[in-house]
C-alpha cells in the first residue's frame, strides 16, 4: 500500500464515517431521551434514499403512500381515544394533521415527481415524505409502551425494523438504486485526488452537528429534550411531556437518518434492506460513548467508517465481519472499565 | 387424572402415529417446529424467564449446524461426536460473549448478539472451507442404534424426542433452588444477591443454556437437511427465534411449542398469501411478524401462554409430611458483642449522608435506629449489609470486618434483612418466595436439578420455608401467590424470608411503613417472639409509638450523625432529640 491508496482510504472512511457519526449522533439522543434503542435508524437511511431516487426517475415514491398509510393508522388511533375521553376539540387537529397533511404531500408528490425539479427540492420533499413517519412510529408503537423496560422497547425496535424493512420491500421494490452525486468536481490535493462528493457528505455532517448543538443549547426544546435526558421525572413535572419529548426526539432521528440517506445514495448502491446494516455500523460507533457520550460516539463511528475503508481494502470479503467483531473488543474494554450498578427493571 | 395429563397424553399419542400417518409435507412442518421449539426453549428461559436477550440464536444454531456439516464431510467424523465438538465449541463462545457483555447493562447483551449474529452470517458465506454462500451439501445420516435416520419421517422420533427432553428439563430446572434463582433476576437481582444469589453468574448460565440448545438445534437440522448454507441462521433468522419465544410466553415451557408452532404455520400461510395478494414475491411476512409483535407487546405483554395455562391449573404439590431440618448455624450467647460501627461515613457526591457513625449492638438485643427523614437511616443499613460501599470507617460483625465484603458475601455471616418497599416475586408462590431465603443452605445447581437429583435438599430447603411461614403466621397462605398478599401479610413475609437464611442478626428496613394498626401489633408480637427465641434484631424505623414500645435500646440520628443512644424513656425526654423530631420550641 502506498501513501496515495492509504489517504483515499482515510477520505473514503471519513466520508462513511461522517454518516455514521450522524446516525450514532441520532441514536445516543433517542436512548437518551426515551430509553428506545432505535434499530429501525437503518430504515430511514434507506428510505430517504430510496425515496430522493425514485424523485430522480420522475417517480412518485411508494414512501407518500406510505406516509398516508400510517398518517390514517395514527388518525385512528388519536381519534378512538378523544372520542373515548370526550375531547371533541381535537379531532380537527388530529384529521389535518395526520389526514390532510399527508394527503396533501402525496398530492404535491404526484404533481411534482413527473416534473423533475431542482435536486434540492427533491431533496427538501423526499425530506418531507419520510420525516413525518419517525414520530407517527413513535406514536403508533413506542408512545403506548413508554414506561416499559429498555428490553421491551429493545424488542419493539426489532419488531418495528422487521415491519418497515418489509414495507420498504413492497414500496421500492428488491432492486437497488444509486442517484447521481451532488457534484463531479475532484481536487488535486498533493497524491490525492478530493472529490466533491466526499465534501459534501463531510460538509452536510459538520452543518448538521453543529445545527443540533445549537439546537440543544439555545432554544427551549432542545432544552427540554435535554432536560428529559438527564431526569425525565423531573422534566415531567417542570411540564414537558414526554409524549412530546419522545415524538420530537423521533422526528431529529428522522430527519438525520433521511438527510443520511440523501448523502449516502449518491456514494453506494442503495437495498430496501440494506438501511439496517448502515444503521448498525452507527450503533458501533455509539456503543463506544455508551450510547450517552456523544463525543465519544461521533468518534468512534469514524473509526468504523475507517476500519471500514481499510477492511475493505485488505479483506473485501470480510469487510462487515472485521466491522461487526469490533464491538466484541469494545464490550471488552468497557465491561473492564465500567463498574455496573444493579438496576431493578420489570 | 388432571386435564393436563390427559392433554399431555393426547400430544405424546399424537407424535408418536403423526410421523407415519401425516403427509410428508405435514411432517416436514412438525419436524420445523420441533427444531425451532428446541432454540426458542433457550430463549423463553433467558427472555421470558431471566429478562435477558439475544437476537444472535440463530448463529448459535449455525455454529453446531457448520460444526457438524464440516467435520462429518470433510474428517468423517461420526455425528455423535461432532455434536460433542460443536456444543463444546459454543460453550466457549458463549461464555465468553455472556462473561463481556453481561457485566454491562442489560441492553449490551442484545446489541452484542445482533453484531455477533451478523459477523458470523457473513463468516460462513466467505469461507471457502465452509463453501461459502453455496454451503456444504451431501451431510451424511445420522445412525441410531444400526438405523439411518435418512427420511423426515424417521428423523421425527429424533427431534421430538430431544425437544421433550429439553423441555421436560427445562421444567425440571425452573422447579428448584437454581430455579428460583433464575426467576428472581427479573425484577428481583437486588433481593436475590442480598440472599446470596451469584445473580451475574445465573445470568451467564441461562445464556449459555440457550446457546447450547440452538447449537443441537443446528446439530439436527443439518443431519435432517443434509445440507447447510449460511441463510437459515442470518439476523433476521435469529429475530424470529426470539418472536417465538415472545409470543408463546413465559408462563409455561410449553411456550416455547405454542410459540414456534404458530409462528411456522403462520409463516408457511403468509408465504403463500402475500405475493398474490401484492403480485410480487418477497418476503412480505415481515411486515405481519413485526406489527403482530408490537400489538402483542402493546396488549398481551406475556404472550399467549397465559391464556392455555388458565385451563390447566397446576395441582398443589403437598409437603412432604416429614423431612430432616436443615443444619443450623452455632449461635452467641445472650449478651456477647454482635455488631459494631466504627466512625462509619458514606458521602454521595457533596452530600454526607452517614457521618463518622458509630455504636455497637449486643446478641439477643432488639436495637433501634430512629431519626427525621432523610437522617442517613437507610445508608447505614445499606453499608452494614453491604449493598452500598463505606466511604470511612470500619463495620464488624461477631469479630469479623464486614464493610469490605459483597451482600452475597455478607449473608452466610448470618445476617439477613428486609426491604423498605417490599422486595417479592409477585408471580411466584409464598412458599417459593421464602424458600429463596434459605438458598446458601443449599449447594446443588443447575445439573442436577434438570435431572431430578436434588430431590432431597430441595424437599429440606422447602421445609424450611414452610416451617419458617408457620413461625410467623403465615402457615395458611403457602400456596397463595405472593402479590395476592396484603401489604401487612407481604412485610411478613420478607421477615419469613430473612429467618429462612438462618441469621443470627434481623435487620429489619421500616418493616411497620405503611401498615394498619391491626397489622403493625401482630408485626410487633411476631417481633416480640423472635426476640424471647434469642433473635437480635436491628429496627429502622421512625414510627416513634410502634419503636418505643419494642425496642431495648435506641440510637437516634440526624444529618447523618448520631444525636443520642440510649433506653427508650431517655430517649423520649431527651431535649435535643424532641427538637430534632418537633422542631425548637423557642
Amino acid at each position: 500500500m502506498n501513501a496515495e491508496i492509504a489517504l483515499f482510504l482515510i477520505q473514503d472512511g471519513f466520508t462513511n464515517g461522517a454518516i455514521y457519526a450522524l446516525l450514532a449522533l441520532a441514536l445516543v439522543l433517542v436512548f437518551a431521551v426515551t430509553r428506545v434503542i432505535f434499530i429501525p435508524q437503518g430504515e430511514f437511511v434507506a428510505y430517504g434514499a430510496l425515496t430522493l431516487a425514485s424523485l430522480q426517475l420522475g417517480k412518485l415514491p411508494g414512501t407518500a403512500w406510505l406516509l398516508l398509510g400510517v398518517g390514517l393508522a395514527v388518525a385512528a388511533l388519536e381519534l378512538t381515544q378523544a372520542l373515548r375521553l370526550g375531547a371533541a376539540q381535537r379531532i380537527p387537529a388530529i384529521i389535518f394533521n395526520y389526514i390532510v397533511l399527508p394527503a396533501a404531500l402525496l398530492g404535491l408528490a404526484w404533481w411534482a415527481a413527473p416534473q423533475k425539479p431542482a435536486l434540492t427540492l427533491q431533496i427538501l420533499l423526499a425530506l418531507f415524505l419520510v420525516v413525518p413517519l419517525g414520530p407517527m412510529v413513535y406514536r403508533l408503537a413506542y408512545q403506548p409502551l413508554a414506561s416499559a423496560s429498555v428490553l421491551v422497547l429493545l424488542i419493539i425496535s426489532v419488531a418495528v425494523h422487521f415491519a418497515m424493512t418489509g414495507l420498504g420491500l413492497v414500496f421500492f421494490g428488491a432492486e437497488g438504486s444509486r442517484t447521481p452525486p451532488f457534484s463531479d468536481a475532484q481536487w488535486k490535493l498533493g497524491v490525492l485526488t478530493v472529490s466533491g462528493q466526499s465534501l459534501w457528505v463531510m460538509g452536510a455532517s459538520l452543518a448538521l452537528i453543529v445545527a443540533l448543538l445549537l439546537f440543544f443549547e439555545h432554544t427551549i426544546y432542545g432544552k427540554a429534550l435535554r432536560a428529559t435526558a438527564i431526569n425525565r421525572v423531573g422534566a415531567r413535572l417542570v411540564g414537558v411531556s414526554p409524549a412530546m419529548a419522545g415524538k420530537l426526539s423521533f422526528t431529529l432521528a428522522a430527519l438525520i437518518g433521511a438527510l443520511s440517506g440523501v448523502l449516502i445514495a449518491p456514494i453506494t448502491t442503495i437495498y430496501y434492506d440494506s438501511g439496517f446494516l448502515v444503521g448498525l455500523k452507527g450503533f458501533v460507533g455509539a456503543i463506544m460513548g455508551g450510547l450517552v457520550s456523544y463525543p465519544l460516539a461521533a468518534a468512534g463511528a469514524l473509526l468504523v467508517g475507517i476500519l471500514e475503508a481499510y477492511a475493505s481494502f485488505w479483506a473485501s470479503a470480510y469487510k462487515e465481519v472485521i466491522v461487526f467483531t469490533l464491538i466484541i473488543p469494545v464490550l471488552l474494554w468497557r465491561s473492564l472499565t465500567t463498574h455496573h450498578i444493579e438496576e431493578d427493571e420489570e | 387424572m388432571t386435564r393436563a395429563r390427559l392433554v399431555l397424553g393426547a400430544f405424546l399419542a399424537f407424535m408418536l402415529v403423526a410421523p407415519l400417518a401425516l403427509p410428508e409435507f405435514h411432517v416436514t412442518l412438525l419436524n420445523y417446529i420441533g427444531l425451532y421449539s428446541i432454540v426458542a426453549l433457550g430463549l423463553v428461559l433467558l427472555t421470558g424467564v431471566g429478562g435477558l436477550t439475544s437476537f444472535g440464536q440463530a448463529a448459535f444454531v449455525g455454529m453446531g449446524a457448520y460444526t457438524t456439516a464440516y467435520l462429518t464431510t470433510t474428517y468423517g467424523l461420526s455425528p455423535w461426536l461432532t455434536l460433542l465438538i460443536g456444543l463444546a465449541l459454543t460453550f466457549v463462545v458463549s461464555l465468553f460473549l455472556g462473561v463481556i457483555s453481561l457485566r454491562l447493562s442489560g441492553h449490551y447483551l442484545p446489541l452484542g448478539t445482533i453484531a455477533w449474529g451478523i459477523s458470523l452470517y457473513f463468516l460462513f458465506g466467505n469461507m471457502e472451507f465452509l463453501g461459502g454462500y453455496t454451503g456444504i451439501s451431501s451431510v451424511p445420516a445420522i445412525n441410531l442404534f444400526g438405523v439411518a435416520l435418512d427420511s423426515g419421517r424417521k428423523f421425527d422420533y429424533l427431534i421430538w424426542t430431544l425437544a421433550l427432553l429439553a423441555l421436560l428439563s427445562m421444567h425440571n430446572l425452573l422447579d428448584s433452588r437454581s430455579g428460583r434463582a433464575i426467576r428472581a433476576l427479573k425484577g428481583g437481582g437486588l433481593m436475590a444477591e442480598s440472599f446470596g444469589v451469584d445473580t451475574a453468574r445465573m445470568k451467564i448460565i441461562i445464556f449459555v443454556h440457550a446457546a447450547l440448545l440452538a447449537s443441537l438445534s443446528g446439530w439436527l437440522y443439518a443431519h435432517l437437511l443434509r445440507f447447510v448454507n449460511p441463510t437459515p441462521f442470518s439476523i433476521n433468522a435469529g429475530i424470529e427465534y426470539l418472536f417465538m419465544a415472545v409470543v408463546g410466553g413465559a408462563a409455561s415451557v410449553w411456550g416455547a411449542v405454542v410459540g414456534a408452532g404458530i409462528l411456522t404455520i403462520l409463516k408457511q400461510w403468509l408465504q403463500d398469501l402475500l405475493p398474490k395478494l401484492l403480485g410480487q414475491s418477497g418476503n412480505f411476512e415481515m411486515i405481519v411478524f413485526g406489527v403482530l409483535l408490537v400489538l402483542l407487546l402493546q396488549r398481551a405483554r406475556e404472550g399467549v401462554m397465559p391464556l392455555v395455562v388458565r385451563y390447566f391449573p397446576a395441582p398443589r404439590k403437598p409437603l412432604p409430611a416429614s423431612v430432616p431440618a436443615l443444619p443450623r448455624r452455632v449461635r452467641p450467647a445472650a449478651g456477647a458483642a454482635l455488631l459494631e460501627l466504627r466512625r462509619v461515613r458514606k458521602a454521595f457526591g457533596g452530600l454526607v449522608a452517614v457521618n463518622d457513625l458509630s455504636f455497637a449492638m449486643t446478641s439477643g438485643e432488639i436495637l433501634g435506629l430512629i431519626g427525621p427523614n432523610g437522617a442517613g437511616k437507610t445508608t447505614v443499613f445499606n453499608l452494614v449489609t453491604g449493598v452500598l460501599p463505606a466511604v470511612g470507617g470500619e463495620v464488624h460483625f461477631r469479630g469479623e470486618r464486614i464493610d469490605t465484603l459483597s451482600a452475597r458475601a455478607i449473608v452466610p455471616r448470618g445476617l439477613a434483612r428486609t426491604f423498605q418497599q417490599v422486595h417479592l416475586l409477585p408471580a411466584m408462590s409464598v412458599l417459593e418466595n421464602v424458600a429463596i431465603g434459605a438458598h446458601l443452605r443449599g449447594t446443588k445447581g443447575v445439573v442436577s436439578a434438570a435431572l431430578r437429583l436434588e430431590r432431597g435438599e430441595e424437599a429440606m430447603l422447602l421445609g424450611e420455608a414452610a416451617r419458617q411461614l408457620e413461625r410467623v403466621g403465615l402457615g395458611t397462605s403457602i400456596h397463595e401467590q405472593a402479590g395476592s398478599l396484603s401489604l401487612g401479610k407481604q412485610r411478613i413475609l420478607e421477615i419469613a424470608r430473612a429467618l429462612c437464611a438462618d441469621p443470627v442478626l434481623l435487620l429489619l428496613d421500616e418493616p411497620a411503613a405503611g401498615l394498619r394498626y391491626q397489622e403493625k401489633r401482630a408485626l410487633a408480637e411476631l417481633l416480640r417472639k423472635l426476640k424471647s427465641e434469642g433473635m437480635s434484631i436491628l429496627l429502622v424505623e421512625h414510627d416513634m409509638d410502634f419503636v418505643m414500645q419494642l425496642v431495648d435500646r435506641l440510637v437516634v440520628m440526624d444529618f447523618g450523625e448520631k444525636l443520642a443512644e440510649g433506653l427508650p424513656q431517655e430517649i423520649q425526654t431527651n431535649p435535643v432529640v424532641v427538637e430534632a423530631y418537633l422542631g425548637g420550641v423557642k
